[in-house]
């Protein structure tokens, strides 16, 4: 990995004002009056704060639209055409935490690193430029010590770390060393590094481990019938709230929506999320968990097990933005603490 | 032991023919794509199911669906949706495809209404298969109930064509009434065929029916094959199987050599969708047809 720091102002010179720039811009603020964050298009830097502490939504959509068109076809007689486009436009992306960036990596093991690589998936993460930031303090309720998803290697383009007046950055791809030639950078001293890791530390004395992620997979297995799945999936809502703020949360449904004068078809893709109650529904109506427990519970299942099954890690990030969200108050941090008291009980 | 551990032979793995390979960065265009199908005959086999015969409509997209007994296809009606569908024909053949299909949701539906010529789409072959080759020189029990029959069709066809390189050959069908028994046309000619035991039995017999009553189990009862000498495929509905694969375990055939293929909702068929997932493990890329060892250890599978 390459380091440089450059000036904080400096970074307002990258500004790329041919591309479409996204940064987390308020948009209001919550009944306890604390600003409420979200990733949008901006045209000047004036409109977005870098010392964000989080946002509601987290930057999956820019890759993983809610709504997409696959494909359409094009209805000719008795026959039919399919397009298939997965041209999008470059993009960047500025003030992405760490958690976030560690989705990205995450989401690239489903669609980039594994059988069947997703077009639409490789087109959009190759032609977004990610701009990542440090974390200042942890944010509320936040488990991502837990999860070690507070640090990030790979899976960006450049990545800062504010270190007072200067910007500490790590430069993740070509592209971005080439954009930096376009500002004064300077060489890491030691000094730099010093300043970088006593900025580190601070942050990461301020966690807390909230909770043991890393016997999940066993416990999953064995507290398949407990009683916590009642507790917790009777004040499920099925709403699906949760799997649309998640940065990981990937499964979607299909479906094909005819235009008004019959002559085309498209074919769209809209995220789902398994807490709704037709997700494991067949033809012919059998459910396959016809209850919100039994969904809430898959949802922990997939993410704290199944997921470790096949990539070796927890698909959860620990942002805790399903946790914030949730109407009925459901937070992972109290479900999977239960389900290690249950263990101990 | 000797019960226990059996040989576990390397060759079986290379004999194997391999199905398309889609996981290459040349193919990534096509990952969305349908290819073009012509419905050449429609046969209706009960009030519920119709078998739906098709061809490529253009001749170099053949090479593509080389299937294995047990795989499933990605069937796309224009307008109405997706769905996946098991083969239900010989793998050997190479110039139409099989698909057996029951009318049971929106798209299966205006599928019925289809007629010989209309155009539909295709992606695949995807899934796991029934591992033929390795169970050469073995009995093999091939047991469906009601709808298993249209996924068994296509190893049945299999063993039939390399009837030679199998010892015994029991094919076991049951269904509720004798009304929805699929494929009852074929029941003659595999009758005929010499040293091969078929056997059908319905729940609710009507007026005409002479054959056994009852649940497919009773059939495994005059069954008499060395069990560690002996492969079964399963199709069912999940309460058949279980209690199929209960009384197979009881005779001794080995959990590994009993193969079932599951059912779910699939959106995608390439593993992203995650609505196919049993616990977390998806039944389009590691399955449909899984072994019954594999199956014991999902949850919610049965």
């Amino acid at each position: 990995m390459l380091f440089k720091t450059i000036k904080k102002q400096d970074l307002f010179d990258l500004y790329f004002s041919d591309v479409q720039c996204i940064g987390p811009k308020k948009v209001g603020t919550n009944y306890k009056g604390k600003p409420i964050y979200q990733f949008l298009p901006f045209s000047s830097f004036d409109e977005i704060n870098l010392d964000y502490e989080t946002t509601e939504y987290s930057a999956k959509t820019y890759f993983l639209p809610y709504k997409e068109t696959l494909s359409s076809f094009q209805f000719k007689d008795d026959d039919w055409d399919q397009e298939i486009n997965y041209r999008t436009r470059p993009r960047v992306i500025i003030g992405l935490h760490p958690c976030d960036i560690n989705a990205l990596v995450k989401l690239d093991k489903v669609f980039e690193k594994t059988l069947f690589p997703n077009p639409y998936y490789i087109t959009r993460r190759q032609n977004t430029f990610v701009v990542g930031i440090d974390c200042k303090k942890s944010c509320d309720h936040g488990f991502c010590s837990s999860l070690g998803s507070y640090t990030v290697t790979h899976g960006f383009d450049l990545f800062l770390t504010d270190i007072g007046d200067r910007y500490f950055v790590k430069i993740g791809s070509d592209r971005a060393f080439n954009a930096l030639q376009k500002i004064e950078t300077r060489e890491i001293t030691k000094d730099d590094n010093e300043l970088y890791l006593q900025t580190r530390n601070k942050f990461e004395d301020g966690l807390e481990k909230t909770v043991r992620v890393e016997n999940l997979p066993n416990l999953l297995d064995i507290e398949f019938e407990s009683d916590v799945w009642k507790k917790w999936g009777d004040k499920c809502l099925s709403c699906g709230t949760c799997a649309m703020v998640c940065p990981t949360c990937y499964c979607y449904g299909v479906t094909e929506h005819i235009s008004m004068d019959f002559n085309k078809s498209d074919k769209i893709k809209q995220l789902y999320s398994c807490n709704l109650n037709d997700f494991a529904q067949v033809a012919g109506g059998h459910n396959f968990r016809p209850e919100p427990a039994t969904r809430l519970k898959y949802r922990y299942y997939h993410q704290h097990r199944g997921f470790v099954e096949s990539f070796g890690q927890p698909m959860c990030v620990g942002c805790n933005r399903c946790g914030r969200i949730c109407l009925a108050g459901i937070n992972p941090t109290d479900v999977i603490t239960d389900l290690q008291r249950e263990q101990k009980r | 032991m000797k019960n226990i551990m059996h040989p576990y032979d390397i060759r079986h793995e290379t004999d194997m023919v391999e199905p398309l390979d889609f996981n290459r960065r040349s193919r990534l265009k096509d990952v969305d794509k349908c290819f073009k199908a012509e419905i050449t005959n429609v046969i209706r086999l009960t009030d519920m199911e119709k078998l739906f015969q098709i061809r490529m409509v253009n001749d170099k997209d053949w090479e593509r669906f080389i299937f294995l007994p047990g795989q499933f296809v990605m069937l796309e009606l224009p307008g109405y949706g997706e769905i996946p569908i098991s083969f239900s024909s010989s793998p050997s053949i190479r110039s139409t495809i099989e698909l057996c299909i029951r009318k049971a949701g929106k798209v299966t539906q205006a599928l019925h209404k289809a007629k010989r010529g209309a155009i539909v789409g295709l992606r695949g072959p995807f899934g796991t298969y029934f591992p033929m080759e390795r169970m050469k020189e073995n009995n093999i029990l091939l047991i469906a109930g009601g709808l298993g029959l249209a996924p068994l069709r296509a190893p049945i066809s299999f063993v039939i064509e390399n009837r030679a390189d199998f010892k015994e050959v029991h094919i076991l069908y049951g269904a509720k009434e004798p009304s929805q028994l699929l494929f009852d046309y074929q029941y003659d000619a595999w009758h005929r065929i010499d040293d091969l035991n078929l056997q059908v039995i319905v729940e609710h017999p009507d007026k005409s029916w002479v054959g056994p009553v009852g649940l497919i189990t009773r059939l495994l009862e005059d069954i008499k094959v060395p069990p560690d000498k002996t492969y079964a495929i399963v199709c069912g509905p999940p309460i058949m199987f279980k209690f199929v694969c209960k009384r197979l375990s009881e005779m001794g055939v080995p959990m590994q050599r009993m193969f079932v293929s599951l059912e779910r909702r699939m959106h995608c068929g390439i593993g992203k969708c995650c609505r196919c997932n049993i616990g977390s493990t998806y039944s389009c890329l590691d399955g449909p047809v899984f072994d019954f060892w594999t199956v014991m250890n999902l949850k919610e599978a049965i």
